[in-house]
């Protein structure tokens, strides 16, 4: 019997993590740019504003199920789904301690990037079914970005992989014991931070949907809680890159005094909080500077890394 | 790059800037002495309606806003027999303001005039009066005019002479 009760508990409380923090998410998000930005922010509803959330989901649950006339239904509909779906998967590998793992898959690694890589699906789709040009190009770019991105996300990782000589997350997490891989692999780390920002598709690579040049892109035609779904997905993703980052750079739950659990949700918090950093300070590039720099920096960069890090691990053994 | 990180730096700096924010319901802004925001018509120091109805204000409002009709009292002081300004039109200019000779509109510092109806931003007469002078308290325009009306004739207004006799021949 408990086998089968234990890891529906751990289902049911990654799922509601997620969730609810995606939710919760927006507030932070808001409260952190007005606070980079010397505003309040939302402050009225409840405490410090923490109403808001409830408040602006209601909104969004109450709103006009619209489906323009010129879209694609079928496609239309699917396409908010698979974001938040593809987000909430890839949570299945992800530790939050020891033995509290939904599935501590062998190639756990490939599995996150496999699921996140399948996350551009939702946004070329919706681009696609909007039948409109802003939306269009706002899928294109997003395919474009994730193309010649996606393959140094992955790149960047192999330094780690073969630090530690597993796929599995536990195993890496469990290799940092005497050293955080962000000192052998900091090059990694950096690319993969950059790459996960666009992976993310956040400012300053969010081009698929620059609202000021592509109004909203893959979804200006969406509302309502459609439109909810591609929001709770990108924080969702966001909460994923950030645990990502903290599990394979910085140690994970390892730490001293603190439980298991608490070090990785501070960790993941921090690298959350650098990404609406990033959001507040950074410019968006050009669409043509962003793939140039994927292609002719970010991926020499990381293949570089991955040739210095099999030296030193062959020359070592 | 490195302005990259440098701009991060100096966005994060903020977190621990004063805010500019002015928390309105709360926390008041200051409103200038002549800040333009509502309107009001205003009294002479004796009670006295000021306004003599002479139109000068509705011609000068560029959004028409101001409407109002002349009339006469048993002493032959002018006055507006209604006075309306649909403040849903008025743009606050204080045009009406410089027009007035006789100081009777005046713009006041105050802008909470939000409504439910869009009916009820249209003021009446009873709604613009108030009970004091405004801005010019001693100023009272029957007062200093040389114009004759019930229990004031010509030559009785304040530092004014009486008028001269063009039948006499003495200086």
């Amino acid at each position: 019997m408990r086998q089968y009760i234990f890891p529906l508990i751990v289902i049911a409380v990654v799922l509601g993590v997620a969730l609810n923090l995606a939710a919760g998410l927006i507030w932070v998000e808001r409260r952190l740019l007005a606070l980079w930005q010397d505003r309040y922010g939302p402050n009225r509803v409840g405490p410090f504003g923490l109403g808001q959330v409830v408040a602006d989901s209601l909104k969004l649950f109450t709103k006009e199920d619209w489906v323009p006339p010129f879209a694609d239904k079928p496609v239309f509909i699917i396409a908010p789904a698979i974001v938040v779906a593809t987000a909430l998967l890839s949570f299945a590998v992800i530790p939050f301690s020891p033995g509290f793992v939904v599935a501590d898959l062998n190639i756990g690694i490939l599995y996150l990037l496999a699921m996140s890589s399948l996350g551009v699906y939702s946004v070329v789709l919706a681009g696609w079914a909007s039948n409109n040009k802003y939306s269009l190009l706002g899928g294109i770019r997003a395919s474009a970005q994730m193309l010649s991105y996606e393959v140094f996300l992955g790149l960047s990782l192999l330094g780690v992989v073969m630090l530690t000589g597993s796929f599995r997350i536990t195993d890496i997490v469990e290799a940092q014991r005497k050293m955080w891989f962000v000192v052998p692999q900091f090059l990694g780390f950096v690319l993969f931070l950059i790459a996960g920002v666009a992976e993310t598709r956040r400012l300053p690579f969010d081009l698929a949907e620059a609202e000021n040049e592509l109004i909203a892109g893959f979804h200006s035609e969406y509302s309502g809680m459609k439109f909810g779904m591609f929001f709770v997905g990108e924080y969702i993703g966001v909460t994923l890159i950030s645990a990502t980052i903290a599990l394979l750079f910085f140690g994970g739950w390892l730490g001293p005094w603190l439980p298991a659990p608490l070090w990785f949700a501070a960790k993941t918090m921090f690298f959350i909080c650098l990404f609406i950093l990033f959001r507040a300070a950074l410019p968006r590039p050009r669409f043509d500077q962003l793939m140039s720099w994927g292609w002719k920096v970010m991926l020499p960069l990381a293949l570089v890394n991955l040739l210095v890090t099999g030296a030193v691990v062959l020359a070592r053994r | 790059m490195l302005s990259l990180v440098r701009s991060l730096w100096e966005v994060f700096r903020h977190a621990f800037a004063r805010r500019v924010t002015v928390q309105y319901p709360d926390e008041k802004p200051y409103l200038a002495p002549r800040y333009r925001g509502r309107i009001v018509l205003s009294r002479d120091p004796d009670g006295g309606e000021r306004c003599v109805a002479c139109n000068l204000c509705a011609v000068a409002c560029p959004v028409d806003c101001i409407s109002l009709q002349a009339t006469e009292d048993e002493h032959g002081r002018r006055y507006p027999e209604f006075f309306r300004i649909n403040f849903s039109r008025c743009i606050f200019c204080g045009f009406c303001e410089e027009a007035c000779p006789t100081y009777a509109i005046q713009l006041t510092p105050d802008f909470e005039m939000g409504e439910y109806k869009r009916k009820n931003l249209v003021y009446e007469k009873e709604d613009l009066m108030i009970s004091g002078p405004g801005k010019y308290p001693g100023y009272n325009f029957w007062r200093v005019a040389g114009v004759a009306i019930g229990g004031k004739t010509k030559g009785e207004a304040e530092r004014e002479t009486p008028p001269v006799d063009i039948h006499s021949l003495m200086p």
